[in-house]
């Protein structure tokens, strides 16, 4: 097997089959451990500055990646202007300073507040030079290997569709430069990281919290009768 | 209308000494642990104080509770969008230097210490980075500093409360202070509950308690902010949150609390209250000064035919409804009109309840000075007639209880000055004159009531202190299982692994 087809055959779906199995399992089974563990109550100067730029950041630059792979032509047609083109590219960056910024600041804040060096596992360290490694390769390349918004749609893109549609054509990616090839092989291992670190938090973005009441109350009797009853009569009409 | 029954606390501050076993109990039972050693879920502050954490009413700054527009009520940390937006930074947390930083000492060093001249000591170290630190402050660093103007002048409370009144709560010899015993007030209206983005907070229907479902928390933190009395907690090792739980599993066994259990002034009672969900709303709605009268008016009369059977519809069961007729809880609300909430302009109906203070004994009435030119008998009703003037005053009491209405706390100070001087004159004159009966009337109080008052505050038994429903576990755990013997023997809550920090 070459190199090609285990980083971009291979890799890619062992890591999504970790990152979903092992997501549901996490936070069905092992609920008490899926929390955002902040640690804000300890510091919280260095957080402001680090936190709101890093997350804020990293997700403006996700949803741009997020947004290329479901409407590539969009960006085809955004950047047949070079004056567009040059403006997205350099939004990008800026985009991606901003959230380096941020975790620099927060790589900062661990290594110098003894209270949050208390509560740093080693998973965190891992998570922190993960993503690390994903920001910095990702302005790399769109310093190096400039209009990247071009090839991205045309050659990644169809490629993440190959995967997605289980018709895999890593031979799409294997002229890409070194650069590239690393960013996206780290992504497998952002997803393999995925549930067995601090990450899972974002599958935990409480949206629901828009739209449901203000107060909760829950009856222990009442509520058990209820689906003890559901239960039994869903049994005696055969079904589940 | 929508009967439910509620578990709650009352605490006699004019019997409270101070003496914080409460909280010892408390820290003793649940906060004992790596991450919750800054926590006391049951906590007693001076007052006029700063309290703990340092100036928690300050809800500029902490933004608790809910707040009044022309539209009803909305939580003062956070729209719900705004709510989302501040995951990644809630700007309005305390942080662990306005607990304070938990320490323990080196104990150790006591032992290991090489020979030499002097003594060894334990040096304090920080609970939480375990390195040496200075010690600065702590749950309780302004005890008893009542008077102080580092701690004392700081006091929220004071606002309206003029200068001339306040310097002379503050002058040497005559300071003037009270013990504020604090639990979580297992709100009607729980701001913490509307705040959680996770939606982990809840209250239980059955009895009303308040409590976090940590498998849903993920420390968004937002609970902490929007509780006014500052009564959640972070845990820092565990990252959730977590507060006071009314001692559940006591009282589903029956016995009460441990913070009322080991109270050695005897102070806090404990009993059903029965009150009427479809009201809440309205009840949080009113102005400040009508709060307290609304938050009354939903609790309803356990005698009441219409009550039992509304209640009975509710599915709550007879061995509860006679624990509310027999609640003292209850006589002490509506029917002596003796208590009220903490802070009830935060509009989240607290449910434990307050018989605030009498003042110190006086000596001085008149400009500082006992006026020894009137009768004897006439001593006993200068308080009584001009309350105005009482050490601790009116309208700091109402700014920490009544939403500013100090009608309410006259009335409440004018009865419990009536109990005392009819059963002082009872008890050493021996007759009751009629100065003393126009007294009890001005006072809105009958001598009867006044026996039964002086009888649940300075005689009560255990089982009058605390009166609880029968919960009926075994009801539940047949509502759940199917076979109420179908976990005999097993090990209990439901948790096989230790709460870790998760990776």
């Amino acid at each position: 097997m070459s190199w090609n087809t285990i980083l971009f055959v291979v890799a890619p779906y062992v890591a999504i089959v970790l990152a979903v199995g092992g997501t549901m399992y996490r936070t069905r089974r092992e609920a008490f451990s899926v929390s955002s563990l902040s640690t804000q109550l300890l510091e919280h100067r260095k957080l402001f500055w680090g936190s709101f730029a890093f997350h804020w950041g990293i997700l403006a630059i996700l949803t741009a990646h997020f947004l290329a792979l479901i409407m590539p032509v969009i960006f085809d047609i955004w950047n047949g202007s070079q004056m567009r083109l040059f403006i997205l590219e350099i939004t990008g960056f800026a985009l991606a300073a901003w959230a380096l910024g941020g975790m620099l600041i927060l790589i900062y804040r661990r290594l110098t507040s003894k209270r949050v060096q208390v509560v740093t596992t080693k998973m965190d360290v891992v998570v922190l030079v993960l993503v690390l490694a994903q920001i910095v390769t990702g302005m790399w390349i769109a310093l190096g290997y400039r209009f990247g918004s071009f090839w991205g749609t045309n050659v990644f893109v169809p490629y993440v569709w190959s995967l997605i549609t289980l018709r895999p054509r890593p031979e799409l990616v294997a002229p890409l430069p070194f650069v590239l090839q690393l960013h996206a092989s780290l992504f497998w291992a952002f997803l393999i990281a995925f549930p067995f670190s601090r990450l899972v938090h974002i599958v935990t973005l409480p949206l629901p919290y828009l739209v449901r009441p203000w107060q909760k109350v829950v009856w222990v009797r009442r509520d058990r009768e209820f689906v003890a009853k559901e239960k039994k009569d869903r049994a005696s009409a055969g079904i589940g | 209308m929508d009967v439910r029954a509620h578990m709650s606390m009352l605490f006699h501050l004019d019997k409270c000494i101070g003496c914080h076993t409460c909280s010892v109990a408390c820290k003793n039972l649940w906060t004992d642990r790596k991450g919750a050693e800054y926590m006391w879920w049951n906590n007693v502050e001076t007052r006029p104080g700063t309290g703990y954490p340092t100036g928690w009413e300050d809800q500029e700054h902490y933004r608790g509770g809910w707040e009044k527009n022309w539209l009803g009520i909305d939580l003062k940390v956070h729209t719900r969008t705004k709510a989302l937006a501040n995951l990644f930074y809630n700007p309005a947390l305390p942080e662990l230097d306005d607990y304070y930083e938990p320490f323990t000492f080196r104990y150790e060093d006591l032992f290991n210490a090489p020979e030499g001249k002097h003594q060894p000591t334990a040096i304090p170290i920080s609970a939480v980075t375990e390195e040496p630190i200075d010690i600065k402050s702590g749950p309780n660093w302004d005890d008893d500093l009542s008077g102080s103007p580092i701690y004392a002048a700081n006091d929220p409370n004071l606002e309206g409360v003029s200068e001339e009144v306040r310097q002379q709560m503050g002058e040497i010899e005559r300071v003037v202070f009270n013990y504020l015993p604090r639990i979580c007030n297992h709100c009607l209206n729980p701001a913490c509950v509307a705040a959680c983005p996770s939606g982990a907070i809840y209250k239980r229907g059955e009895d009303g308690v308040v409590l976090v479902n940590e498998d849903k928390c993920r420390a968004w933190r937002m609970c902490i902010s929007a509780c006014p009395y500052k009564k959640v907690y972070y845990n820092w090792s565990t990252g959730k949150s977590e507060k006071c739980i009314l001692c559940f599993p006591r009282m589903e066994t029956g016995q009460a609390p441990a913070c009322a259990h080991s109270c050695v002034g005897r102070i806090r009672y404990m009993g059903v209250l029965l009150y009427d969900a479809d009201l809440i709303q309205w009840a949080a709605e009113g102005s400040d000064e009508e709060m307290f009268d609304r938050q009354k008016e939903i609790i309803l009369d356990p005698f009441d035919p219409a009550v039992i059977e509304a209640a009975k519809a509710n599915g709550i069961d007879d061995g509860w409804i006679d624990s509310a007729q027999k609640s003292p809880i209850y006589k002490f609300v509506k029917v002596w009109n003796m208590a009220v909430p903490l802070h009830a302009e935060y509009r989240t109906l607290a449910m434990m309840y307050y018989i605030p203070p009498l003042s110190p004994v006086v000596s001085t009435i008149e400009e500082g000075l006992v006026r020894l030119d009137i009768a004897r008998e006439q001593i006993d009703f200068e308080l009584f007639n001009s309350l105005e003037k009482a050490r601790l005053p009116i309208q700091y009491l109402a700014n920490l209880f009544s939403g500013g209405n100090e009608e309410v706390i006259e009335k409440i100070l004018r009865k419990m000055l009536a109990v005392r001087i009819y059963k002082r004159r009872e008890s050493v004159e021996g007759v009751i004159d009629d100065a003393t009966m126009a007294m009890v009337e001005a006072a809105d109080t009958t001598p009867e009531e006044i026996e039964a008052i002086y009888r649940m505050t300075t005689l009560p038994t255990i089982a009058d202190r605390f009166v609880f429903p029968p919960y009926h576990r075994e009801m539940a755990a047949e509502a759940i299982f199917g076979d109420p013997l179908a976990r005999k023997g097993d090990t209990g809550l439901g948790y096989t692994k230790p709460p870790k920090r998760g990776a």
